[in-house]
């Protein structure tokens, strides 16, 4: 079986980690960078850092937190939020990030998927997927952290992603975001079932337990988690041990 | 070794990270009097291949192997040190370590499909010839523990004596480390792999 990944989630807004409940009303939780290397530290098999005001460039923006985590942190590293072309995609790899997540500019233009993934392969390109529940076994795809709808469904546009090339899918339901309620089970089922590139469950996570039902039941191949580490309800070790008791298998890890 | 292709960016900070002094460089001079040299790569073998011949450094790396100096393949890195590769038709790799790079299997050991790039947290095993890591680069690291892969292709050594540790993909054998001489390659990526990686760095840094 596959180790099931444990991926610590940075929101990130100019040069503060932050935190909101459905992407919105964000809370400033500190330097994202302290907080990347306790995670690190813990065992937290992938970052992810994503921006939720686009800005890649320049002082503290997001290519400049990156470079500055790469020092520290000898993890994998997916970065998203305002990558618009190959030149933002090339721009952040070069900056220390291992995968860029794609969202808003990939349901504006389909392309960018093939594009990215034919210039750096499709294990570098995430589909980040922001979606809200419209009706029973029925997700819609929202862009720009979770303010606009797009009228696509979420598993035509999965597959749609899939076939042009992404290597993997960050799930986000909106829905769940911040809410600590547990992921949204019957939408990670529903993604999982249609593709067979590894999804990263994401939002809602409240308790280390829920990792159980996000793998078992909802088949994801990676959970995300944020809230839950940022305000220190759990650290990673707490996580891990769960999901061992409830017999997925994890990478083993000792803290140095 | 700097030749166009690649993020050199996190070997280079994993290495400043175990103290090392590193400099990113495609002048053969400096390279063939580093005491250790480090040939990354990403990305397609033959473009791999074109970019290491157009800057001549295919010949300082048959030198640097030949000079004795430790040379360290990560992932393509470690498969351009083997004689050839079937990657997009058979292209001539360096040929330091003698085998062929050839695709990961698409199915497992049972024959059931699985997922290609072999993506992830892998554990490293003792390949059978083996009795034990001593003398190697991961002669500090614990059996079993993971190192993070991401590769479609793999270098088996023609001499099972170059296979220093395996990883085992849906019950498929892959070589994680190899070595012959001064001549190593890690199919993994060190510099993402957590402690454990830094473990395996910082043990090449020793090696003289």
């Amino acid at each position: 079986m596959r180790k099931i990944r444990l991926i610590a989630r940075l929101d990130i807004k100019g040069p503060n980690l932050i935190k909101g409940i459905h992407l919105e009303g964000l809370r400033v939780i500190g330097p994202p960078n302290e907080h990347a290397i306790r995670y690190y530290l813990e065992g937290a098999d992938e970052l992810i850092y994503m921006d939720c005001v686009a800005s890649l460039y320049g002082r503290n923006s997001l290519g400049d937190i990156v470079q500055s985590a790469a020092k520290d942190v000898f993890v994998p590293m997916t970065v998203g939020g305002g990558i618009r072309s190959v030149d933002d995609a090339t721009y952040l790899l070069r900056s220390g990030a291992d995968k860029v997540a794609v969202n808003t500019a990939a349901v504006a233009n389909p392309r960018l998927i093939s594009d990215i993934a034919r210039r750096f392969g499709s294990q570098c390109m995430v589909l980040s997927i922001e979606a809200k529940q419209i009706g029973t076994d029925h997700w819609e795809v929202y862009t720009n952290n979770g303010r606009e709808k797009t009228g696509l469904d979420v598993i035509q546009w999965v597959k749609q992603g899939v076939e042009l090339g992404a290597g993997e899918i960050l799930l986000t339901s909106v829905d769940r975001e911040g809410t600590r309620k547990g992921f949204d089970i019957p939408m990670i089922r529903a993604v999982t079932r249609e593709v067979g590139v590894p999804v990263i469950a994401s939002g809602g996570m409240g308790k280390p337990d829920d990792v159980l039902d996000a793998v078992h039941t909802g088949g994801a191949d990676a959970v995300a988690m944020a809230d839950i580490l940022h305000y220190r309800r759990a650290a990673v070790g707490d996580i891990r041990r769960a999901a061992m008791s409830g017999g997925i298998e994890v990478r083993a890890y000792e803290r140095p | 070794m700097d030749y166009g292709v690649g993020n050199l960016l996190s070997v280079r900070r994993a290495l400043e990270h175990c103290g090392a002094h590193v400099s990113v460089t495609a002048d053969p001079d400096a390279l063939l009097s580093a005491p250790r040299v480090i040939l990354p790569g990403v990305g397609a073998f033959a473009n791999a291949m074109a970019e290491l011949h157009a800057r001549g450094l295919d010949e300082v790396s048959k030198e640097i192997a030949a000079r004795g100096i430790p040379l360290l393949g990560i992932c393509l890195g470690m498969q351009m040190l083997l004689d050839e590769s079937e990657e997009f038709g058979v292209t001539a790799g360096l040929g330091l370590v003698a085998g062929q790079v050839v695709p990961v299997p698409t199915a497992t050991a049972a024959g059931e499909p699985h997922k290609i790039p072999h993506i992830g947290w892998n554990s490293l095993v003792l390949p059978p010839e083996r009795k034990n890591w001593t003398g190697t680069l991961v002669e500090e690291i614990a059996r079993d523990e993971a190192v993070y892969f991401v590769h479609t292709f793999m270098a088996p050594p023609a001499d099972p004596r170059d296979r220093v540790a395996d990883c085992l993909y849906g019950g498929i054998r892959i070589p994680a480390v190899i070595q012959r001489d001064n001549v190593i390659g890690c199919q993994f990526h060190p510099e993402k792999s957590g402690e454990v990686g830094l473990k395996i760095l910082r043990a090449f840094l020793e090696r003289s």
